[in-house]
């Protein structure tokens, strides 16, 4: 009775893809359900992935689900509501646009930390104060990273933990993917402009997936990238849009001072801010950092706390892309055996 | 007089007020009209006290000049001190109708002056009572109740007991009163008549302080201000420092668990200075860290008209220096931006840590180099430092203005000019510049030229602390969140278009909050410059940029 069932995926996104072409393969209807007009969410922004550089339109290309008579995808549904109703979900938009499904698979991603709101480091003040993101869409366009009057940049800061594990911005956890996104684009800033210095302020780095290691190494070997243990205090700019960075080097125990003339802020991810009233008529719940909640962070990381709903990639926590994936496999074979059990 | 009718009290809670006043003013005028009637009675003007006091025991049954009058209205004092009395049994067991959430919890010495005073009165009621049972005399209330105790049995026998009980409660209260919260009815008599001619707490502990500290009644109205109580913190509060202070038992973990934001200090009906208090016990309690400025030594300054001094909280807003930046240059003033490039402290954040050495280096530091400079204005955009330069530096002839009023006073004078808009806007009282300085209005009028100010409940003086206060170094950033949600949420209600505040700190809470879109009101100015002002700013920085081309051509 496989046919019959139908499974509604909240987030068109690599995650949710990932799914739909797992559930679809088993003979499941499917409708992936995107609030963007296309499909490949956060992906569509980045260029090239640590951390082997290989494009990112690689990755979207593969998990683009093959055209099946089983899988309908809707583009621009913003989903509000998720209620239960007779055993099936009912799921709502703004507009007029019901579905009616079995199961339900969230994978509504992240959002990025909007750094205006760490005001100290000038983004949004300064010109040539930027982000990953506007880094990977500079990189994205093939261009070169410039400052904002067309220079060849002599030297350029990357900062870590902005909006991760800062309880000031409300954010106490980390984001796990800045450290090794802060090494790869260091290494393509040199890669466009090999005269020129580039600067990594950490805390501390957190390279814990496999080859995230080798990468620092050659960052620093090859690249003569030069990596300071302490947090930004505040930029300022200087004459000529200069910018001066106030730091502390705590490896040398003492204050820093420097210019710079980019300054590229490594920002956080954050929990979807519809994630708030997906949760409002239904059992569904945030954890503390407002992420879904999983039913049980060890065996049921891909349970969220209303059964019947599952949960996949970076909507749980923080994910690399290799993660969504693996997550959005995983939660798929969940939703397959929850329905198997159903039928019994 | 004040001591005894507190007007602070009536603002609060009239019943409050009441209850106060009919205790201590009604006991005061007993005491008064007593000695009065004693002094007729006796035909001399030198009576023994305690005749006054016991004037019913020793006098019976004489008739004497207006001694009609004088028991009528000795009675009613006994009525209007009784009234008071019942409202404070009241009190006692319903706080809330008074308009009290808290009340303080008492120590045994407490326990004990309060059940003596409680039953002072009614002790003497019954004991004149039965004075005029036995004489056939007293006024109306105790001739009545005599008459009561007449029905019930010999008058004769109740008499010396009445009386016993009567002064031993009296007794009692004295004994117990410098070793409780009544401690605070002599002390506060001087502390009052001190304050008011203008004596203020110096930086260290000395006899002034043990007056304030002993003027405290324990009232506890300033539980019910303090906004730390949203977080779960109630054991840190004015009364329990005053108390702690009294006790010899203050932590570090209480006394440093503040806001300093003064909340309590405008309710407290005796006016004690709650917030120099603590500072003074901070700077006592703390040894100088290992402090050495002298890299500060070497600086030169710049000769200019005006300084600016932005202060590390401004530092950490570049959109305030940005707008600042944007003013001074449309204004055509000439300023010399002092901490723009290396940014020492103002001290001030030291003081409020108690490390009151190191403040004064920074001090001294920064004196000297605003008196190099030979400006006659020094411009603050941070309320913190506004504060210590105007309480603590020693700046002859150089005027400190906070940026509100500097910047009024540049649209004032013609040199710069802004564009009005319909924005509507809650404006928060920052409470170092509000509470802190007595600044309420400039803010309001600068940003009424602009837009439109909301009026609330709480602001100017009762305005909330945003919660992002330097002046508390313990409690967490979980429940500074619940503090500054508290506020949040409260600007919300008005649905204003935005918030303003002209604290760097303040806007800085708020922003992380992302409820309500934040400025500071030097953003606000800066963004309703007029286009003609604008134009002339434009053509300077042309010509600045001409200039240096000529000198490059050189």
């Amino acid at each position: 009775m496989i046919d019959k069932k139908h499974i509604a995926i909240i987030g068109g996104g690599i995650a949710g893809q990932e799914a739909a072409s797992v559930l679809t393969g088993l003979g499941y209807k499917v409708t992936i359900l995107e609030k963007n007009e296309r499909m490949g969410g956060m992906l569509n922004k980045w260029s090239k992935l640590f951390p082997d550089f290989s494009s990112s339109q690689l990755v979207l290309d593969a998990v683009k689900v093959a055209t099946d008579k089983n899988l309908n995808v809707i583009c621009n549904a913003d989903i509000f509501s998720v209620q239960k109703e007779n055993g099936r979900f009912k799921l709502s938009d703004n507009s007029s646009l019901d579905v009616y499904a079995d199961a339900v698979i969230m994978s509504t991603g992240y959002n990025l930390f909007d750094a205006t709101l760490k005001e100290e480091y000038g983004y949004g003040v300064f010109e040539n104060v930027i982000t990953s993101a506007d880094f990977e869409k500079v990189h994205k366009s093939g261009e070169k990273l410039t400052t904002a009057d067309g220079k060849a940049p002599r030297r350029v800061a990357f900062i870590h933990c902005v909006g991760s594990r800062d309880a000031k911005t409300g954010n106490t956890y980390c984001s796990k993917v800045c450290c090794i996104t802060g090494v790869k684009q260091a290494i393509e800033v040199t890669q466009m402009w090999p005269e020129c210095e580039v600067f990594n302020f950490y805390m501390d780095l957190r390279l814990y997936g496999s080859k995230y290691d080798a990468l620092y190494l050659e960052a620093q070997k090859h690249h003569k990238i030069q990596f300071i243990r302490g947090r930004l205090s505040e930029v300022s700019e200087r004459q000529g849009k200069e910018l001066q960075l106030k730091a502390e080097d705590t490896l040398q125990g003492r204050p820093l001072r420097m210019k710079t003339d980019i300054v590229v802020l490594l920002i956080g991810m954050e929990a979807c801010k519809q994630n708030e009233d997906l949760c409002r008529d239904n059992a569904l719940e945030l954890d503390e950092n407002r992420f879904f909640k999983s039913k049980n962070i060890y065996n049921h990381r891909n349970s969220s706390t209303q059964s019947g709903v599952f949960l996949a990639g970076s909507c749980i926590c923080p994910m690399s892309v290799n993660e969504s994936l693996e997550s959005a496999r995983s939660a798929a074979m969940l939703v397959d055996k929850s329905l198997k059990v159903q039928e019994r | 007089m004040e001591a005894l009718l507190h007007r602070k009290i009536f603002r609060k809670n009239p019943v409050l007020g009441y209850m106060h006043m009919s205790l201590a003013f009604g006991w005061f005028l007993l005491i008064v009209v007593g000695h009065l009637e004693t002094m007729i009675a006796e035909h001399s003007l030198f009576v023994p006290f305690h005749k006054a006091v016991f004037f019913r025991y020793y006098e019976g049954f004489d008739e004497f000049f207006l001694s009609g009058l004088f028991s009528f209205l000795m009675d009613f004092l006994l009525l209007f001190v009784l009234s008071g009395l019942m409202f404070a049994i009241v009190k006692r067991f319903r706080k809330k109708l008074f308009g009290l959430r808290r009340t303080t919890h008492l120590k045994s010495g407490d326990k004990i002056a309060l059940t003596s005073l409680w039953l002072i009165f009614p002790l003497r009621l019954l004991a004149e009572s039965t004075s005029a049972a036995v004489y056939h005399n007293g006024g109306f209330l105790t001739s009545g109740v005599g008459a009561a105790i007449d029905f019930i049995g010999n008058p004769a026998i109740f008499y010396y007991p009445l009386w016993m009980a009567y002064s031993l409660s009296l007794g009692f209260f004295f004994v117990a009163l410098p070793n409780s919260r009544y401690m605070h009815i002599p002390t506060e008599v001087v502390f009052i008549f001190l304050r008011v001619a203008g004596i203020r707490l110096k930086k260290q502990n000395d006899s002034y302080t043990d007056v304030q500290v002993f003027s405290c009644s324990r009232c506890g109205i300033c539980l019910d201000k303090c906004q730390l109580s949203v977080a779960g913190i109630d054991d840190s509060q004015s009364v329990y420092l005053l108390k702690n202070i009294r006790n010899k038992n203050l932590s570090d973990e209480k006394l440093f668990n503040c806001l300093m934001c003064g909340r309590c200090q405008v309710d407290c009906p005796v006016g004690i200075e709650t917030i120099e208090l603590r500072t003074v016990q901070r700077i006592e309690s703390t040894r100088e860290y290992n402090s050495s400025y002298d890299y500060l030594i070497q600086e030169v300054a710049t000769k200019a008209d005006v300084v600016y001094f932005a202060g590390c909280m401004t530092h950490l807003t570049p959109r305030v220096i940005s707008s600042m930046k944007k003013i001074f240059a449309t204004a055509e003033e000439d300023v010399w931006f002092m901490d723009e490039v290396k940014a020492p402290c103002c001290g001030r954040p030291l003081m409020l840590a108690g490390q009151y050495e190191a403040a004064r280096k920074l001090i001294e530091n920064n004196s000297r180099m605003i008196l190099d400079s030979g400006a006659h204005t020094l411009v603050v955009s941070c309320p913190i430092c506004y504060k210590v330069f105007k309480e603590d530096y020693k700046l002859p002839d150089v005027e400190v203005v906070f940026h509100a009023q500097y910047i009024y006073d540049l649209i004032h004078s013609g040199k710069l000019s802004v564009d009005t808009s319909n924005q509507r806007m809650v404006y928060h009282d920052p409470c170092e510049l509000g509470r802190g300085m007595g600044m309420y209005e400039t803010p309001r009028k600068l940003l009424g030229r602009i837009g439109e100010v909301v009026h609330m409940k709480d602001e100017k003086e009762y305005a909330f602390c945003c919660g992002g206060s330097l002046g508390n170094l313990k409690i967490s950033e979980d429940k500074r969140k619940l503090l500054r949600d508290q506020a949040l949420v409260t600007y919300e209600g008005f649905s204003p278009d935005i918030l303003v505040t002209a604290c760097p700190k303040c806007k800085k809470t708020f922003a992380a909050g992302r409820k309500l879109k934040v400025f500071d009101l030097a953003e606000i100015v800066a963004g309703a410059i007029c286009v003609d002002s604008l134009s002339k700013e434009k053509e300077i920085l042309e010509k600045q940029e001409a200039d240096c081309y000529a000198v490059e051509g050189l």
